[in-house]
């Protein structure tokens, strides 16, 4: 720690003050929607005069929450999942392969990280209307793999670099075929990665918003769909309460994934040298 | 590894890319069609959604979207940069976790919750006015609400988590040697800092620029729900056109020029970044 105590003291303080007010700022809106979440009026005045838990109970009776929380596992489920053995054959493929229009196919690929997700959202919609296409489960979930494919792909990636080839070399070396030597060595040394790939997608998935607005009907809309249109109608602090739970969870899965699997080494953030 | 297996690893990834481009295609047609009012059917091909965009209001919520843009990159950088290098720094590990969870969170809550919980913070019966009032500094609320100043604030709270990401990867990957050589030269922290760290996190830096600036234009719930209509943005107003007005041609070449501004955008960071890789003899 020699650059620290190289530092003149007032220094000293100010970093770690201002790394705290920082971090106060991010957490203000969590820390306020809680206090709002218990308020018992039925509209949001602060400080609270009096506290109850009535709202966490209309949360989980409020019907188009049920239904949206059932829309949003299936979709979430379906593109996460597809988005990962997609992502996964072709980070293979791209970091072990030559074929034509490799760099184009990977443009287009990334291209959600860029493109507006209202764009492609108008975009998926006037498709489907164009060609009298339903708007069900399947395009809702297409458009989640577009939006969440970019992400699994750079963790698939990050973790092959870390791969030893020679351990595949080896496999191969011995009789495997290239299918056994996938299944039994490559994406079993992979796993890491592609849980956390998994994770990263299924996590943004499920609270992906705009470009559902767009492609979602009243039957396969999602929880933040359905959140969007509760608060365009009521001012009360169901949606704080919501958003407790919402914010609650969200924080146990990431928590758990820290320990289990270290974020830092997911996100390829290990301080090195 | 053999060749017979690529195009079962490929197809479906070229399935999600045809998907991609035939959405922004529909888009690309569509700002091309007549409008015809009162039906979802579209009419011949013609120009007027694109020369019907010089009205004040649109070219307003260009100017809003690109303003907000610039802002909220240059705001959140600030933030996040100093959060990135002590999430990178700190020896301490349950402290490196709890800013590694808090810097993240946000990013997993998805626009609705985290503008949600704004408007608990921004609004007149809000925290902020709340906490102003019973301190006595105030008599009647401020205005927060369907205020520019709201929706830039919302937006830099939505930004930062993923530019906390990647300035903390790139700040990651400097070798700590060339800090230890400046200091050994003499230079203070400070200045090591300034003339050694700074330059080096310069990749992630750009990378984040380009990120912050694609999400603040691309955003939707937070100047929809902050913002009130009363800060119009491209992408709110896209959402207007198509689901109030039912204009699909004119929401489209909305788009079609969002699209092409924010290409024009990036396309400059990069002849910048490239610029600047000149510079500095890489």
């Amino acid at each position: 720690m020699k650059i620290k105590s190289a530092l003149p003291l007032p220094l000293r303080i100010a970093g770690p003050l201002l790394i705290a007010l920082l971090l106060a700022f991010v957490l203000l809106p969590v820390v306020v929607v809680t206090i709002a979440s218990f308020n018992e009026k039925a509209i949001i005045v602060f400080p609270p005069e009096s506290y109850s838990l009535k709202w966490f109970e209309r949360v989980f009776s409020y019907p188009d929450f049920q239904e949206g929380f059932k829309a949003s596992v299936v979709i979430t489920g379906w593109a996460s999942s597809l988005a990962l053995v997609i992502g996964t054959c072709l980070s293979i493929a791209v970091k072990r392969m030559e074929f034509k229009g490799k760099q184009t196919l990977l443009a287009i690929l990334h291209s959600p990280l860029v493109v507006p997700h209202f764009t492609l959202g108008l975009g998926l919609l006037i498709l489907v209307s164009q060609a009298s296409i339903q708007r069900g489960y399947g395009i809702v979930i297409l458009c989640h793999v577009m939006l969440v494919l970019p992400f699994v792909m750079r963790s698939v990636y990050v973790s092959m670099e870390n791969l030893d080839e020679r351990l595949e070399q080896a496999a191969a070396s011995l009789g495997a075929s290239p299918v056994k030597v996938l299944f039994t060595v490559t994406i079993p040394l992979l796993a890491p990665g592609l849980f956390g790939g998994w994770l990263f997608a299924a996590i943004m998935s499920f609270s992906e918003f705009t470009a559902s607005l767009f492609v979602t009907t009243q039957d396969t809309q999602t929880l933040p769909v359905a959140m969007y249109n509760y608060v365009r109608e009521f001012a009360d602090p169901t949606l704080a309460a919501l958003s407790v739970v919402y914010i609650a969870v969200t924080a146990a899965v990431l928590g758990f994934a820290n320990y289990f699997l270290g974020l830092g080494k997911i996100l390829n953030i290990e301080d090195g040298h | 590894m053999r060749s017979g297996l690529r195009p079962w690893l490929v197809s479906p990834a070229v399935f999600v890319a045809a998907g991609i481009a035939v959405s922004l295609l529909a888009v690309f047609q569509y700002s091309l069609r007549a409008f015809v009012p009162g039906s979802l059917d579209v009419g011949g091909l013609t120009l007027d959604n694109f020369s019907g965009l010089g009205k004040s209001i649109y070219l307003g919520a260009f100017t809003n979207t690109l303003l907000l843009s610039v802002e909220t990159t240059v705001f959140s950088l600030l933030v996040a940069y100093p959060l990135a290098y002590a999430l990178v720094r700190v020896k301490h590990r349950a402290l490196k976790s709890f800013i590694l969870v808090v810097s993240i969170t946000p990013l997993f809550l998805g626009e609705i919750v985290r503008t949600y919980s704004w408007i608990a913070v921004l609004g007149n019966n809000g925290f902020i006015n709340g906490a102003l009032r019973k301190l006595g500094l105030i008599e009647w609320p401020l205005q927060l609400m369907f205020t520019h100043f709201g929706v830039l604030v919302a937006l830099v709270h939505v930004t930062i988590p993923v530019v906390v990401l990647m300035l903390a990867t790139a700040i990651s990957h400097i070798d700590r040697d060339y800090e230890k050589a400046a200091q050994s030269l003499g230079a203070g922290p400070i200045r090591t800092f300034v003339t050694v760290t700074l330059p080096l996190s310069m990749p992630g830096i750009l990378a984040s620029i380009t990120t912050a600036f694609a999400w603040t234009f691309s955003a939707f719930a937070t100047p929809q729900m902050i913002g009130g209509g009363r800060v119009p943005t491209v992408s709110t107003l896209v959402y207007q056109l198509g689901f109030s007005s039912m204009n699909f041609p004119l929401a489209a070449s909305l788009s079609v020029c969002g699209l092409l501004l924010t290409a024009a955008a990036l396309a400059a960071l990069g002849q910048l970044t490239k610029r600047l890789k000149t510079v500095g003899g890489h």
